[in-house]
């Protein structure tokens, strides 16, 4: 262990022994996600920088601090990038809380290489877990079997599980060439031709549809998105300002996105039916994350998510009572608990914002 | 800490205790029927090993259920008596994941072996874990898309397997492991209770257990159905074929089509020994006097391939290619393939038997991994020829032995011990794809800490508390380590200050 991760372990053994709560927060780009937070601020950006980068490995290794601008203009600078698109959300959103946050843009569901959601391209991880202890899991070689695949389940954990201080991350190259074709089309027909698309060999890198238009972006060579554009048809959109719109879309400036309204996500298989819930609605990755700004109750949103095979997160806003994630399985919920005793044993980290009733150290049940 | 020596596997075979299996058995068959519950050793013999032969354990019963409902029975008759539970597929594995248990029930799952259902709009399918990797794609090829994981077992391997232990393929590097293409496992806790990970959407509230559950080598639940993700078939793939004097010259070519943002579809090399080995067994027509042949593979629409393999073509020439050859028909590009594909079974007839390693090392090292190999070579006395999956470090030495003479198996052994221990050395890891299972509990030691194994082990109380489930594989004691750690020689340095029994 190293000065910074040696500092954040003696932080972690400060709250055991004063049996504080501790919320992992790096530039609070993220804040307004989860369930509310509780506990002492535990800031780990000491721990930042680029450790490894080959980019003819395709693998590159950061501490958690390390913003993602900083990486972003790394792997540009060999023409290579992070194909899961992840929101910033603010100039200080580090590595770190990305993979604790585990938020993907509009190349999530990308065919060919860049396909994947952040989970997809975590390598390995080093994690600081309840009892000070570093932990580290997969490695930096692209194909690694040994032992559980812990790294990625740290994706998306919010912090439960302890401090995220390290990850390495499979890289791409980034497409020699991208144009967006729009499409007027209805929310079914979009939704049966993204679908449709979807099973043919076309290089689709996103889509995104909202307001009867559908907007179909292409990334490949240039021999194959000019072939794939011809066959698609459409208005071929200029480059610039297309570029501008699917950044509206990653980082929700797009005025979607704007007002005060509840903003909620809806990941449901790409092929379910409309949602017919009569909110403002924009659809991405295909047709599989679906997003509505609505006052609905919740419980209605997350049965409408139910019925078609996904789930419903409050992502921004309203009313965060109910919890902002759709709730679990007795089973599934019965091994999260176990895991996070194994890794959290003093119940250290604020669990609550992935589990909302969640005892914290604090304030034990 | 989860210490049970008494559940670790060895490779000289445990008796059964015959008053216990007749327990057993009779419990079994209150809820099979007759023909799916084996005891008799005829029977039994054929399930006690899997693709490593060199560990041997006669299993005591062997349970055969035809439904999830009676895997559920047959979970909750053997969690009711603490037996353990050892799952297996088709047996391809080639780590010892399902290696039977002397006082446990091996629960084959061959007999669900049903497509339950292919939805061509939304590009997946849901099976049985019984149902083969291949069947998968050629019930999707009516819709003109295939499971894209194609581990060289495929016609035989189960998708249940492949979950098992997240299996890889000669098409990672572009379309990705068993874990990127499965959306959804429906499992059993060893309890007996149906748990669904992941789903049909992109992804599930709460922390990603599917991606544990992938690659868990049947020790955290037993898979009763897989939805995996189908990929459009490509319109077209054409392969190059490329001769270089050096190795060294191959290994920087590789890294150079990466640095140049190619991802091909496939990326193998085969050295100078691994092309003599195979070419007489299948004329794939490797240039028998180049050092190292490369595979080179651009599929996708006849424009995007055109133009990858005149860009691919140029990079290997600037990369002292001494010979490179485009396939021209399809049935040329599978010749220039059955020689990868056809390395196995070559080698297997070269030599009494051959042990297959299996370690990824970061790519810019592959040249000096192989000049170590050669001198491990002299040092063991026994040939290696090597094949790998160059686009992503993953190797495949081939160590010919002869296993009826011990003094060779134990050469090949420590041959095989040394080649995962460099690879640790140089940054990589003890398994790219065949798991750990029985075969590297040794080296897991040298890769792990002990905090980090013992996390391991807190992941399988969290999903199996009963540890009845395989148990012994995957993750080593602590009293391993230490017996490791004195038959090296020298304990390694994170385990030093641990208390030793």
């Amino acid at each position: 262990m190293d000065e910074a991760v040696e500092a954040l372990a003696e932080k972690i053994r400060a709250a055991a022994s004063a049996r504080t709560t501790l919320r992992i927060r790096a530039g609070g780009s993220k804040d307004f996600y989860g369930n509310p937070h509780h506990g002492a601020v535990l800031d780990p950006r000491a721990a930042a920088g680029i450790v490894a980068y080959e980019p003819t490995e395709l693998v590159l290794v950061a501490r958690c601090g390390t913003t993602l601008a900083e990486i972003e203009a790394q792997l540009e600078s060999h023409a290579q990038m992070l194909a899961f698109e992840p929101p910033r959300f603010g100039a200080g959103a580090t590595i770190g809380g990305c993979i604790a946050c585990g938020l993907a843009g509009p190349r999530r569901a990308s065919a060919g290489y860049a396909y994947g959601g952040v989970r997809d391209f975590v390598l390995g991880a080093r994690l600081l877990d309840g009892r000070s202890q570093l932990l580290c899991f997969g490695g930096m070689v692209m194909k690694n079997v040994a032992g559980y695949d812990a790294a990625r389940m740290l994706v998306g954990s919010l912090g439960v599980l302890g401090v995220i201080v390290e990850v390495s991350l499979k890289v791409v190259p980034k497409h020699a060439v991208e144009t967006t074709l729009q499409f007027s089309m209805a929310e079914s027909a979009a939704l049966n031709q993204l679908n449709t698309w979807g099973g043919q060999p076309l290089p689709i890198s996103a889509s995104a549809w909202q307001a009867e238009r559908l907007w179909v972006r292409l990334s490949g060579s240039a021999a194959g998105v000019t072939s794939a554009a011809a066959r698609l048809g459409g208005e071929r959109l200029d480059h610039a300002f297309a570029a501008q719109s699917w950044h509206g879309l990653r980082e929700q400036t797009d005025t979607f996105f704007a007002g005060d309204a509840p903003l909620w996500r809806l990941s449901v298989p790409s092929t379910a039916a409309p949602l017919a819930l009569g909110q403002r609605q924009l659809i991405e990755w295909g047709g599989a994350q679906r997003w509505i700004r609505s006052d609905l109750p919740a419980a209605e949103i997350r049965a409408r998510a139910h019925e078609l095979s996904g789930h419903a997160t409050l992502f921004r806003g309203g009313n965060r009572s109910a919890g902002v994630f759709s709730p679990l399985s007795l089973g599934l919920a019965a091994i999260h608990q176990r895991l996070r005793s194994q890794f959290d044993p003093f119940g250290l980290f604020d669990a609550g914002r992935l589990f909302p009733d969640t005892p914290h150290a604090d304030h034990p049940r | 800490m989860g210490d049970n020596d008494a559940a670790m596997p060895s490779t000289a075979s445990q008796t059964i205790d015959r008053a216990q299996q007749h327990l057993v058995v009779a419990a079994l068959r209150s809820v099979l029927s007759a023909d799916c519950v084996l005891h008799r050793e005829e029977d039994t013999r054929s399930y006690e090993c899997d693709g490593l032969t060199l560990y041997r354990q006669v299993p005591m019963v062997v349970a055969l259920p035809e439904t999830e409902s009676q895997i559920a029975q047959v979970l909750k008759v053997c969690h009711d008596r603490q037996i353990p539970v050892v799952p297996r597929g088709a047996g391809t594995g080639l780590a010892g994941s399902a290696l039977p248990h002397a006082g446990g029930v091996l629960l084959s799952l061959a007999k669900l072996n049903r497509i339950l259902g292919i939805d061509p709009q939304a590009r997946t399918a849901t099976v049985q874990p019984g149902v083969r990797n291949l069947a998968i794609s050629e019930a999707a090829a009516a819709h003109r898309l295939y499971y894209a994981p194609d581990p060289s077992s495929q016609i035989a391997c189960t998708i249940g397997g492949n979950v098992a232990e997240n299996s890889g393929g000669v098409h990672c590097l572009k379309y990705g492991l068993t874990v990127h293409n499965v959306l959804r496992v429906r499992a059993l806790t060893m309890a007996g209770d149906a748990i669904e990970f992941g789903g049909c959407a992109l992804d599930a509230p709460g922390l990603d257990l599917l991606a544990v559950i992938v690659g868990s080598e049947g020790m955290l639940a037993v898979t009763t159905e897989v939805t995996v993700r189908l990929v459009p078939l490509p319109q077209l793939a054409r392969c190059i074929m490329a001769s270089f004097a050096q190795v060294s010259d191959a290994c920087h070519a590789v890294a150079a089509l990466i640095a140049a943002g190619i991802i091909p579809a496939g990326l193998e090399m085969l050295d100078q020994a691994a092309s003599r080995l195979v070419e007489p067994f299948a004329h794939a027509g490797y240039d028998l006097d180049a050092a190292a042949v490369l595979l080179c593979e651009s599929d996708g629409t006849p424009e995007e391939v055109g133009a990858e393999i005149d860009h691919m073509s140029a990079v290997l020439r600037e990369s002292h290619a001494t010979q490179v050859q485009v396939s021209g028909s399809e049935s040329e590009r599978l010749r220039f393939w059955a020689g990868r594909k056809n390395a196995f079974p070559a080698a297997g007839r070269a030599a009494p038997a051959y042990y297959c390693m299996d370690g990824t090392i970061p790519r810019r090292h592959l040249a000096s991994m192989l000049l170590a190999i050669q001198d491990m070579e002299a040092k063991y006395r026994l040939k290696c020829p090597n094949v790998f999956h160059a686009g992503d470090g993953n190797l495949h030495p081939l160590i010919l032995f002869d296993d009826s003479d011990a003094d060779s198996v134990a050469r090949a052994e420590a041959f095989g011990a040394e080649i995962l221990e460099k690879t640790v050395q140089l940054g990589g890891t003890i398994s790219g794809e065949h798991g750990i299972g029985v075969e590297k509990l040794d080296q897991m030691c040298t890769q792990f800490d002990r905090a980090t194994l013992d996390a391991f082990c807190g992941i399988k109380r969290a999903f199996d508390p009963s540890g009845l489930l395989n148990p012994g594989k995957v993750v080593p004691t602590l009293h391993r380590c230490g017996e490791f750690g004195k038959r090296r020689g020298s304990v390694p340095a994170q385990f030093a200050d641990l208390p030793r029994f």
